[in-house]
């Protein structure tokens, strides 16, 4: 579904990412995890084709990024950017029917069918009630939760989401992260995501992708990969995981206990 | 995914055009009951009877009676406020969308003051109308190629947040230089001149003559960005991102600055800088309409017309025979109205 091939990433002088080979297949769910700073949010523009690649190339369903042209790609990848800016009162409704906005080569407006899944999307993400909301008068997690929205009515095979949790209370993490599990194991999407909660993280992901930050990188199972001694290398911080019947719950380690 | 269609919106998409069309015909009437309404008030008032009398006589092509001689002239000076309103309303709402701040107007890029510049060195140094027309459009286009260089790769790529700061504060600095030089010209001139310039400055339609361009260039624009109003939409919503909606966003956002700076250019050469219209017309509809700009765009062209067209109705009558200029009566109901709103957005 789509391949790095030889991928850099630069900021300045700073070498972020080097020869990352990685290739992302339907139905995985890959988590995007390392310190501040590491190249996350980089290397997430880079494959939504926001941000030219430093070095090496993207591939989407075989095909360079370069060589798409941009309303067909609109069709298959989704992004999510970490923050939002709005300037204008659009209503709640307005945005999620914009990331309709790719299937329209004929309509000037919206089609009953972009009207439903703008609703299922909203409902989807329990928003249903804002739908004639000024985005402006949201709180933080509303908001974040109807750009979710938007990125399901975009209805891509594969989705590039840059810390959806952020602003979620802790029952909206776990349904959004419930529906993002949903959506790879069972409509066979691919979800490429960024997540500072390794918890959050390991109850979804089926892979991980970890950047060192110095051009270093590590992908693999999340089973293989999501290890204590290489996320203390990763994160910079020691890390211990406690085994609780099924689940796997990762502590940082509390600086004091070194003294 | 729980699909919930209520069968109340499986109409939704045809309620969108028709609520347009509704809302852009009550408009368009309203238009033209301002330029009749400005075509019969004045120093001798034409009741409506003579006015269509006049209507008619200037049909059949005769010219001779005052009222078709008053109707002629009134009707020019209409219909030459009316285009320079719509431009400025409409280059208002596309420089809204290009900085994505709703607080800009045309003037902010400092086009205007190119044309300032231009108006006041021809007045300066030739007298005849149309070299002042003339230089004042060559000001703006100046500024505007200017700017367009300085910031041309923050058009192309969109600032990070897409706030396009660096292409604000070029405009902002280059309007300031034009400011320095329209003072140093003022100081300079002549008193017989130094009326007729800050006339100029403030905004005046009384030495405004009826031309095709401006007509041109308004259509062409209002054809142009209505028909890419779903991208300009999405820029205005997800500034850099709706590149990944498949909106080819450097390209709008050049398009944008050219209808924009095209816009402002083709209304402050034919009547100077008046203030406000480009400013309080997209917000007041912004406000009534919402921000869609498939209808905001059609919209605001035509309540900018009619507002100017009232405003001029005003500054010649006000206090007749002396007649004022129009930015004076476009700044006085322009500052209320956006403090209202101001404080109105804060309240909510």
């Amino acid at each position: 579904m789509m391949k790095t091939i030889g991928l850099q990433l630069r900021i300045g002088e700073r070498t972020l990412v080097a020869g990352l080979d990685w290739q992302v297949h339907a139905g995985e769910c890959w988590c995007v995890i390392g310190r501040n700073g590491a190249g996350k949010s980089t290397l997430l523009r880079t494959l939504a084709g926001l941000r030219e690649a430093d070095g090496g190339a993207v591939q989407v369903g075989g095909r360079l990024l370069p060589d798409w042209p941009l309303q067909d790609l609109a069709r298959e990848r989704a992004f999510l950017a970490q923050g939002r800016n709005d300037a204008f009162g659009y209503r709640v409704l307005d945005t999620v029917l914009s990331a309709r906005h790719p299937y329209h080569d004929a309509g000037y407006w919206e089609s009953d069918a972009d009207y439903q899944a703008a609703h299922a999307a909203l409902h989807a993400l329990d928003v249903g009630a804002l739908a004639e909301r000024d985005v402006r008068t949201l709180s933080g997690g509303e908001r974040q939760r109807v750009a979710i929205a938007a990125v399901l009515a975009q209805d891509t095979p594969l989705l590039l989401l840059d810390e959806p949790a952020n602003a979620l209370d802790l029952a909206h993490q776990v349904s959004v992260m419930g529906l993002l599990a949903r959506l790879c194991r069972q409509s066979r999407k691919a979800v490429v995501m960024v997540s500072h909660d390794l918890n959050l993280a390991h109850s979804v992901a089926s892979h991980a992708l970890l950047l060192m930050g110095d051009g270093r990188w590590q992908a693999g199972p999340v089973a293989e990969v999501m290890q204590a001694p290489i996320l203390s290398h990763c994160l910079g911080h020691p890390i211990e995981i406690v085994r609780h019947g099924s689940r796997t719950i990762y502590l940082p380690v509390e600086e004091t206990h070194h003294e | 995914m729980q699909t919930t269609a209520q069968p109340t919106f499986s109409t939704a998409h045809t309620r969108g055009a028709s609520r347009a069309w509704l809302v852009l015909g009550a408009l368009a009437l309203l238009a033209l009951a301002s330029i009749l309404l400005a075509c019969s008030v004045g120093s001798v008032a034409l009741s409506a009877a003579d006015l269509f009398g006049a209507i008619s006589e200037a049909v059949r092509g005769d010219h001779s009676t005052l009222a078709a001689t008053l109707l002629e002239l009134r009707l020019n000076r209409a219909l030459s406020g009316f285009v320079v309103g719509a431009m400025l309303a409409l280059a208002g709402v596309l420089m809204q969308a290009l900085l994505r701040n709703p607080l800009a107007d045309p003037y902010v890029l400092g086009v205007s003051g190119g044309a300032a510049v231009g108006a006041l060195a021809a007045m300066l140094f030739f007298t005849a109308a149309w070299a002042i027309d003339m230089a004042a459009f060559g000001g703006a286009i100046a500024v505007a190629l200017l700017l367009f260089l300085l910031a041309h790769r923050d058009l192309r790529n969109g600032a990070v947040e897409g706030n396009a700061p660096f292409l604000l504060l070029t405009g902002v600095i280059v309007a300031s230089g034009c400011g320095a030089l329209v003072t140093l010209m003022l100081s300079i001139a002549p008193d017989n001149r130094l009326r007729g310039m800050v006339f100029w400055l403030i905004g005046d339609l009384s030495g405004t003559q009826l031309r095709w361009l401006p007509w041109l260039v308004l259509a062409g624009a209002l054809i142009f960005s209505t028909r890419i109003a779903r991208a300009i939409n999405m820029v205005a919503q997800h500034a850099e991102a709706a590149a990944t909606l498949g909106v080819r966003v450097g390209p709008l956002r050049k398009g944008l600055f050219v209808c924009a700076a095209l816009l402002t250019a083709g209304a402050v050469s034919s009547a100077g800088s008046i203030g406000f219209v480009g400013l309080i017309v997209p917000h007041a509809c912004r406000f009534a309409l919402g921000p869609d700009h498939r209808l905001l765009l059609p919209a605001a062209t035509l309540v900018g017309g009619t507002f100017l067209v009232l405003a001029d109705t005003l500054a010649r009558t006000l206090i007749a025979p002396q007649q004022l200029p129009v930015g004076v009566i476009t700044a006085l109901i322009g500052v209320p109205v956006f403090l209202l709103q101001l404080h109105h957005m804060r309240r909510r």
